[in-house]
């Protein structure tokens, strides 16, 4: 049994099709991720930074692909400073080939599975380019919208290049609009931050019981570059995130945050990596899963510090609440040091909530279920006070307290939010 | 007020409480004395409902309800509230949205609507002045990085906000130098009226110089074993605990 040989034929079958939907950039890279994995397996449920994913499984129905362009970009997008590209990555790397295959495929690692069978297939995504110098003043949200009346999986690709002293922040949310069709997502996210440069990075999915979500984001970091990538799970069904994280230059800064809101059935396995291969750079790393029902979760969080990188500071952090006694959650810190000059911290509890604190509580007149509801909502707060945009920060920390509430809505704010649709129905 | 009759209760099935008799009138302060693990904790603990201890016989009712038949929130709600020895820090949720939560909840128990914004924080503001305390705690989370006489203050804070008919108040004096221990003090005195009353749980008599009791309980062993005036207060103060052990212990 080999999910992947499904797409391997569609490919073989369809790859002139393939090809025409896409652009030379991406196609070029499309024989060697087939190539890849001709010999790949996929890695089973368990294995090493696999807990509680099957890639197999998720991968097992034959979606099939769609070739309908799935990237329509707004006409009213409003202007950009000069030299500044956002859009379509399919139309940006026909427009500008050369500056898309110099970071194209050149962060992910095409030996991760999924990433090649995204390699493989994708024809399009997003792709911002911010020139030297430029700071975005707005953020950009992308919406990604699951609202297909058959079984659908979305290949797509995320590029962000930010050259030397930019700026920019972007928001990627993932919406389904059906609740009993089932999707799956496969998105492959490149980040460059340029020497000096800014990025905040933020991850929003809002998605049904009955979609897949496998996401790897690589992170290269030059030197004196401060990112933010935090992401959070609201709404899902079952969820694979990656996050590969490199620093290429010193005295660069990362703050990866993350939360998952976990209920009923639905599964989460978070997989990240930080490297410090050169010296000086701090990273800040904090994920906390809040589960409840059924759920099954797992964290495996690894930090390299490399022979060489001197003076890195690296701390990681995942705290998880267990808020039912049928719900699971493994948690793996690792931690790789191969210098002397570092200060670097791992942790990792997992408990319920402070009886001491629901007493307290209860002795003001707060009652227990709201007593509960508070508790669990502050602590999911410093991973939404990681926040640095300021609107989004008290717009999620609302979204976090509908959520507990057992709100059903989905985020409202969004253009194509539609509230005839729930994102998800309540177990039982 | 409160009328408790041969309360006994446990925790861990060991018994603390063996038979406590009190009762409180309209408009009185009992202070509460007695040597370490006599008791006096549990028998907080147990009148404001906390689930860890199991009440094994005996009464005890607020203004003629049963209080051991509420929960934690209903006994709060009809004007029981209970001052902390170690007030619980409570990261991530704000003193507002707490003191918020707090007074919609008894609201909604009397059926009446949530109150409004600018009444809240007009209230919060009104309250905090009677324990001086800085409108920066109000906006920090529950107790988080108070220091020890910052989170007494803010007990008191809770207590007048409340309104309650009794306050129990836990060893409201430890921890607090002599400045807090006045402003604490000025605080409770200024919510006393004939109409609530005031339980202190105390280990010295230098809290009772600020507020008088009308009554001195001495617990021993899980049982009050003497009850006074004012002056059973000093008496201790000057000559210990062990003679009361000793007349105890004889019997």
């Amino acid at each position: 049994m080999n999910a992947l040989n499904q797409y391997i034929e569609l490919y073989d079958a369809s790859r002139h099709d393939i090809d025409c939907h896409s652009a030379e950039v991406l196609n070029a890279l499309r024989p060697e991720a087939a190539d890849i994995l001709r010999t790949a397996t996929l890695p089973r449920q368990g294995a090493d930074n696999y807990e509680n994913c099957d890639l197999e499984q998720m991968l097992a129905p034959d979606f099939g692909i769609d070739l309908n362009d799935l990237f329509p970009i707004p006409a009213n997008m409003p202007p950009m400073p000069e030299g500044v590209l956002l859009g379509s990555l399919r139309t940006i790397a026909q427009s500008h080939p050369e500056l898309v295959s110099k970071y194209y495929g050149h962060a992910a690692d095409i030996h991760n599975p999924v990433v090649a069978l995204n390699t493989m297939l994708v024809r399009d995504g997003l792709m911002l380019y911010v020139p030297k110098g430029v700071a975005l003043k707005s953020p950009i949200q992308l919406i990604n919208v699951l609202n297909d009346v058959r079984p659908l999986m979305s290949i797509r690709r995320i590029l962000v290049v930010l050259d030397e002293g930019a700026e920019a922040g972007l928001m990627v949310c993932d919406r389904t609009q059906r609740d009993n069709v089932d999707y799956l997502a496969l998105q492959t996210v490149e980040l460059f931050v340029g020497p000096g440069a800014t990025l905040h990075y933020y991850d929003l999915e809002e998605s049904s019981a009955h979609t897949g979500r496998i996401s790897s984001l690589y992170l290269r970091q030059e030197r004196d570059s401060r990112v933010t990538v935090n992401g959070h799970t609201l709404f899902n069904g079952t969820t694979r995130n990656e996050y590969h994280c490199r620093f290429m230059g010193e005295n660069a800064s990362l703050k990866l945050y993350g939360m998952a809101i976990e209920d009923c059935e639905r599964h989460i396995s978070t997989y990240s990596r930080i490297e410090h291969g050169v010296p000086h750079c701090h990273s800040d790393e904090l994920f906390k899963i809040s589960a409840d029902g059924e759920s099954r979760c797992a964290f495996t969080g690894r930090i390299v510090v490399e022979e060489g990188a001197v003076g890195t500071e690296a701390y990681q952090a995942c705290r998880n609440l267990l808020a039912s006694d049928q719900a699971r959650v493994e948690a793996r810190p690792e931690l790789e040091i191969y210098n002397d000059d570092v200060k670097c911290s791992h942790g990792c509890a997992t408990g319920q909530l402070d009886e001491t604190q629901l007493f307290y509580m209860r002795t003001r007149g707060i009652p227990e279920p709201q007593a509960r509801l508070l508790l669990r909502q502050a602590f999911m707060n410093d991973v939404i006070d990681a926040i640095e945009m300021p609107g989004l920060r008290d717009r999620l920390r609302l979204l976090v307290e509908k959520r507990f509430a057992g709100a059903q809505a989905p985020c409202s704010s969004c253009a194509l939010a539609d509230s005839n649709n729930p994102s998800n129905k309540k177990c039982q | 007020m409160l009328k408790v009759k041969d309360l006994k209760a446990e925790i861990n099935g060991r018994e603390i409480l063996r038979g406590i008799n009190l009762e409180i009138h309209p408009g009185e302060v009992h202070a509460i004395m007695g040597p370490n693990g006599s008791g006096k904790s549990t028998l907080s603990m147990v009148l404001a409902g906390n689930p860890a201890y199991t009440v094994t016989g005996g009464e005890a009712t607020l203004c003629g309800k049963n209080l051991l038949d509420m929960t934690p929130e209903v006994r709060s709600h009809e004007g029981l509230f209970l001052g902390f020895q170690y007030p619980v820090e409570i990261p991530g949720v704000s003193m507002v949205n707490f003191m918020r939560a707090a007074i919609n909840a008894k609201r909604e128990y009397f059926h009446q609507p949530p109150m409004s914004a600018a009444d809240f924080l007009k209230l919060m503001r009104e309250k905090r002045a009677v324990v001086e305390l800085d409108n920066k705690l109000a906006s920090r989370s529950v107790n988080e990085g108070f220091s020890g006489g910052e989170k007494k203050r803010n007990e008191i804070f809770q207590m007048a906000m409340l309104e309650p008919k009794l306050s129990i108040l836990d060893e409201t004096d430890s921890g607090l130098d002599i400045d807090a221990l006045r402003i604490v003090a000025n605080g409770v005195n200024k919510l006393r009226s004939k109409d609530n009353s005031t339980i202190v749980i105390t280990h010295y008599q230098r809290l009772l110089d600020y507020i008088a009791p009308d009554f001195v309980h001495i617990l021993y062993k899980g049982r009050i074993v003497m009850t006074g005036g004012p002056e059973l207060a000093l008496e201790l103060e000057e000559r210990g605990y062990d003679w009361i052990k000793e007349q105890e212990d004889a019997k």
